[in-house]
């Protein structure tokens, strides 16, 4: 375990057998090393997700081969392919569904920023709508990207990972870009028409964290 | 939407099919233009159920190929501005044919086809949904690609390119809270 990364003191003479080590980076060191990744495969990124998957790169490699397609089971959300305005709620809700701790992946530059679909109905980078942890490029990446991001991950879960999720309460904002509506004259700027808090837009999410505050 | 001059040249397996349709719209209500193998026939809007519906009955044009249309908003020498298109082909001969009509605001309407081809069920829905165009009679004439809260016709010309837009207008979640 020390060569992980992980400080840890063993007692040789007399308690033969006993580990010592911090709790927290014993239960990150636990956590990295057996991600059960919830596959959000939308579009051809979903292609290389399953090629990652497969044989010849083997994310079991590092602990993450049990894709799950419930999202209560699962801690590492992957999306992979563009995210249009249909799907964000979907995605949203899934993403509340999975128990905590959890990290998404956001691979791809159309999950990421949209990617060449600056469209009227294609979502702009899911990280103005979701928490993301490790954003892969490419277009789509090669499955050796995607291994990179989880080993980044592992990484990010053994520095920062405490055994209660402390980590989580720091990120009170939405972390994604500025608004679009910052970066253009007023004279593009877009007007959307009509009212769009109903039907299939939630506007108060039901939340793991909604308990009742003392 | 006519832009050649010189009367075009009908091949002669469409000269039927032209008579037909004059019989029903009127010498006016029926032109031709030919580009390359598209034979078109633009029909006035309010014939253009009638002369499909007899293209279907006289002139074994059973299949309805595609029904789509174009919104020709600033285009160079365009006199109305929604195109609407339905492509017929005889599955037992192969010809073809294309009927060509028009909309303008500010409602643009049209007689659905549904009665005559049940396949234009969802073409019209999409039309709708893209440009707005309301097809009389159509049984259930929902949107079928956006949301059903949209209100707006995303492939009109004058539909932002730009801009956050109703695809931004949504709650955004942060980590402490999810």
């Amino acid at each position: 375990m020390a060569e992980r990364g992980i400080p840890v003191a063993v007692e040789h003479e007399p308690y033969d057998g006993f580990v010592v080590a911090k709790l927290d980076e014993l239960a990150s060191w636990c956590r990295k090393n057996s991600l059960w990744p919830m596959p959000f495969a939308t579009a051809c990124c979903g292609i290389e997700l399953m090629a990652t998957g497969a044989s010849k790169h083997d994310i079991a490699r590092f602990g993450a081969e049990a894709f799950r397609f419930s999202p209560r089971q699962c801690d590492l959300m992957i999306v992979a392919g563009r995210v249009v305005m249909k799907m964000l709620p979907v995605l949203q809700r899934i993403w509340l569904q999975m128990p905590e701790p959890k990290w998404c992946i956001s691979m791809g530059a159309c999950a990421s920023s949209g990617g060449v679909f600056d469209t009227y109905a294609v979502v702009q980078g899911i990280d103005r709508f979701l928490p993301v942890d490790v954003y892969v490029p490419g277009c789509p990446p090669r499955p050796e990207q995607l291994l990179q991001s989880v080993i980044d991950l592992q990484d990010k879960i053994s520095r920062t990972g405490t055994v209660l999720g402390r980590e989580f309460r720091g990120r009170g904002q939405p972390e994604g870009p500025r608004s679009l509506r910052t970066e253009m004259d007023s004279a593009d700027q877009m007007v959307a028409p009509g009212n769009f808090r109903t039907s299939t837009r939630s506007w108060s999410l039901p939340t793991v964290n909604d308990r009742p505050r003392a | 939407m006519t832009t050649t001059q010189t009367p075009p040249v009908i091949p002669a397996t469409h000269e039927p099919l032209l008579a037909v349709a004059r019989s029903v719209a009127g010498e006016d209500g029926v032109t031709v233009s030919v580009f390359r193998d598209n034979v078109r026939f633009h029909v006035v809007p309010g014939k253009v159920l009638a002369v499909l519906k007899n293209l279907r009955s006289e002139c074994g044009l059973d299949m309805l190929i595609d029904l789509s249309a174009a919104d020709y908003l600033n285009y160079p020498g365009a006199a109305n501005r929604y195109g609407i298109w339905y492509v017929l082909e005889s599955v037992s001969s192969g010809l073809r044919v294309i009927v060509k009509t028009w909309a303008n605001d500010p409602e643009p309407r049209l007689d659905s086809v549904f009665d005559v081809w049940r396949g234009a069920d969802w073409m019209e829905r999409e039309v709708f949904d893209m440009f707005g165009v309301v097809f009389d009679g159509h049984p259930d004439l929902r949107r079928i690609l956006m949301p059903d809260e949209f209100v707006a016709h995303p492939m009109r010309k004058d539909y932002p390119l730009r801009g956050e837009g109703e695809r931004h207008n949504f709650l955004a979640l942060s980590r402490e809270q999810s």
